[in-house]
């Protein structure tokens, strides 16, 4: 009888993504503020609503590393999860981004310039031989998101 | 061109590694470490990659993908306990990393018996443990 065919071992590190999912809802308003209130209207529509608006974002963080060949484990979740909450969540929660949460009292809160953001205070925590930050995909509303990968 | 077929099961598992003492691993695993094991719903999402048959405008015949999925992988794993019944988890702690390297080996062992004729490729597969954590693997990165 033939013997099964070669199984790669559990010993020998292999590549994969981590993905983790996290919500946070928060208002804002995109306007330039140089800009007049018809060119403000103009560019950003609805969003440029003076008084604000909010969103639902779901933020989806994903890690690329090796299989710790032990633990079965790229990253502890545990960890990326209390990073992407003090980093993200904490502090863009139920707050007003254009008045509550730097630098968007001086850069427009679109989802583009929010995703690169978030890219900016993760990246630290992600960048080491084990884990690194691979992709920010933030979605404004179910319809609509954007994707960052530190380009 | 890709298509990308999701596939549900249910199953538990425990996160325990014979090469930890009982505190590693506690302190590695948390809550998953339960020694009563505990489950999930896991979402199975496999990608083939490929160019349409230039007549049916298919990359690659559904029910055979499905078939597939069903032989090698889901009749497996379907509402059992993986550390207890599927033999590579006897060893290999079964983190959801790991259960996509497994279920990409299978794929690939069992490939030749379902796509033989057919020029499309398996490409990724990627599993939801739960709705916020997902895991995805590279086909090239296991070899069978």
């Amino acid at each position: 009888m033939e013997s099964a065919p070669p199984r790669q071992t559990s010993k020998k590190k292999k590549s994969m993504l981590i993905t983790r999912r996290v919500e946070f809802s928060a208002s804002h308003r995109c306007a330039v503020p140089g800009w007049s209130e018809e060119k403000n209207r103009s560019v950003f529509g609805p969003d440029a609503n003076p008084f604000g608006h909010g969103h639902n974002y779901v933020l989806e963080v994903t890690l690329g590393g090796k299989v710790d060949p032990i633990t079965g484990m790229i990253v502890d979740l545990k960890d990326v999860k209390t990073i992407l909450n003090r980093e993200v969540v904490d502090q863009m929660d139920h707050r007003y981004l254009n008045a509550e949460v730097p630098p968007f009292d001086t850069i427009v809160p679109t989802a583009e310039n929010i995703a690169r953001e978030i890219w900016r205070r993760l990246h630290p925590h992600f960048n080491s031989d084990d884990v690194q930050l691979r992709q920010v995909r933030l979605y404004e509303t179910e319809s609509l998101y954007v994707e960052y990968s530190g380009e | 061109m890709k298509l990308t077929s999701r596939y549900m099961f249910s199953a538990s598992h425990r996160l325990h590694s014979h090469e930890l003492s009982e505190q590693q691993n506690w302190d590695t695993y948390g809550r998953c470490n339960n020694q009563h094991g505990h489950g999930h719903n896991y979402s199975l999402e496999v990608t083939l990659a490929g160019s349409p048959d230039t007549l049916s405008g298919l990359l690659c015949d559904r029910d055979q993908l499905d078939r597939l999925v069903e032989e090698e992988i889901l009749s497996r794993v379907r509402h059992v306990n993986l550390n207890e019944q599927v033999a590579e988890f006897g060893q290999l702690v079964p983190t959801t990393e790991n259960v996509a390297f497994v279920f990409t080996s299978w794929l690939k062992q069992g490939w030749s018996r379902h796509f033989a004729k057919s020029p499309v490729e398996l490409d990724r597969v990627r599993i939801y443990e739960t709705r916020n954590n997902r895991f995805e693997i590279e086909a090239n990165e296991v070899k069978q």
